[in-house]
């Protein structure tokens, strides 16, 4: 049976990315735990979850899959939270952490940037506005509500990479799609039903890849 | 433009079985947690809260096995409390599926487990339950389910507990819970305007309207309500609808 690897580095609650991902498969893919190189090379499809701060994210994933980034590369790559701010260039968290630089851009303090009134983290249902065409949003509406968790957005530099974006005073980043990897600042495992219509979408476009 | 305002209810568990009468036509086994909050996540709640409500030690550890079984099936935010007591306690609940866990009693007897739980997991879990009444002079918290009052102020305790890094302040106002009568919008409102965290408004709300008051008068970020939906008189989806046409952002 195919694998779907859930990297774990210690920072996340993985049960509800777990069951997500094993309901929307609808049981077609054995959904593992992975913790070492070993691991993510078996996978047919890896998923980066996260919760945290950017930089002991970084530090740990480094330490543990130190190929991790070519992994990305290569395979079809489902990043959430934290999973999607590591993706770019660089994290404005703890003074500044490098990221993996495979989406140009970078994440930014909401705090620094959005109207007192508004309160950070940016925590509850939103809208993500759809930007582009494509299998990933089959059987969502264009402007449909995502739970979100988080203090840092992300701007990606080019157009090309945004698949949605979503206000909170200010425009940012909700999810982003190049090659084989799509990634997103809010919670498809918490988002009910149009969360796991997204997950099952990944699952055909992964396999679409092949 | 904000964030969507949040509907979450609330649901009593004691012993592994949700209990205070639900009403439901629809719904076959009453005290089943996962069919119940299948529902509510069909009729479009935000989030689910239980409470544990297990008065005997021995039940405790149901309350896990809730939350498992639940997070298995159900897709959206859940938040857990009644009886936490030490980091523990909130790990093993996290780890059993559950997004948000909610301290009251504990917060206040070892404060430093805000601090705790927010270094080690990070703040977005944890929900500091503040329980108030009100006296002459302030509005007094009170710990172990509303039995122990003790001299904190309520919005020097809330600033307390969001400057040792809780998510949230759920805010029960006891003169009103159980009334019917409305939120308390007047001190809802001081505490969420001092407040850069978001404010959960409980206790009191007996008709659509008063969602709608603590949200436009109380400024809350979110509403809790037990009864009125438990009872079938109204549907989450009834409430969206009502506050969406009064111009409130909702899901």
């Amino acid at each position: 049976m195919k694998n779907i690897a859930v990297i774990d580095y210690g920072m996340s609650n993985l049960h509800s990315v777990i069951k997500s991902f094993q309901k929307a498969s609808n049981k077609k893919y054995k959904v593992c735990v992975a913790t070492t190189n070993e691991d993510l090379k078996k996978a047919s499809m890896i998923v980066l979850p996260g919760q945290g701060a950017a930089k002991s994210c970084m530090q740990k994933l480094t330490n543990s899959f130190p190929r991790l980034h070519e992994h990305i590369l290569n395979k079809p790559f489902f990043g959430i939270c934290l999973g999607f701010q590591i993706l770019f260039e660089k994290s404005y968290e703890d003074n500044g952490v490098d990221c993996l630089s495979i989406i140009k851009g970078s994440v930014n303090d909401f705090s620094k940037q959005i109207s007192q009134d508004l309160k950070v983290p940016h925590m509850g249902w939103n809208n993500v506005e759809q930007k582009k065409d494509h299998i990933i949003w089959s059987d969502i509406p264009r402007t449909s509500f995502f739970y979100f968790v988080h203090s840092y957005y992300a701007s990606a530099e080019s157009k090309e990479d945004i698949s949605s974006t979503t206000t909170y005073d200010i425009d940012f980043t909700s999810s982003v799609i190049k090659d084989n990897i799509f990634a997103c600042q809010f919670h498809p495992e918490k988002s009910s039903n149009y969360g796991l219509q997204l997950i099952s979408n990944f699952i055909t476009w992964s396999e679409s890849l092949k | 433009m904000s964030v969507a305002k949040r509907i979450i209810p609330c649901l009593d568990v004691d012993k592994g079985r949700v209990v205070k009468g639900i009403n439901f036509v629809d719904i076959v086994d009453a005290g089943d947690p996962v069919e119940i909050a299948k529902k509510y996540d069909k009729e479009g709640a935000d989030e689910i809260t239980f409470l544990d409500i297990t008065a005997s030690h021995e039940g405790r550890d149901n309350i896990v096995g809730v939350v498992e079984q639940v997070a298995n099936e159900v897709f959206i935010p859940l938040t857990v409390g009644g009886g936490v007591k030490s980091f523990s306690d909130v790990r093993d609940l996290l780890s059993a599926g559950a997004d948000k866990v909610t301290i009251n009693t504990a917060a206040v007897a070892n404060p430093d487990l805000i601090n705790e739980v927010t270094d080690k997991i990070g703040r977005q879990c944890i929900v500091v339950a503040v329980d108030i009444k009100k006296s002459k002079e302030q509005y007094n918290v009170f710990t172990h389910g509303g039995r122990h009052k003790t001299q904190l102020d309520a919005v020097n305790w809330c600033l307390e507990c969001q400057e040792r890094g809780a998510g949230e302040i759920l805010l029960t106002s006891m003169d009103k819970d159980g009334t019917k009568e409305g939120f308390d919008n007047e001190i809802l409102n001081e505490i969420s305007n001092k407040l850069s965290i978001p404010v959960i408004a409980s206790g009191g709300a007996g008709s659509l309207q008063h969602l709608y008051d603590a949200i436009s008068l109380g400024k809350a970020d979110a509403v809790l309500a037990a009864s009125i939906f438990h009872f079938g008189e109204y549907s989450i989806s009834q409430a969206k609808d009502f506050l969406r046409d009064k111009g409130v952002f909702v899901r």
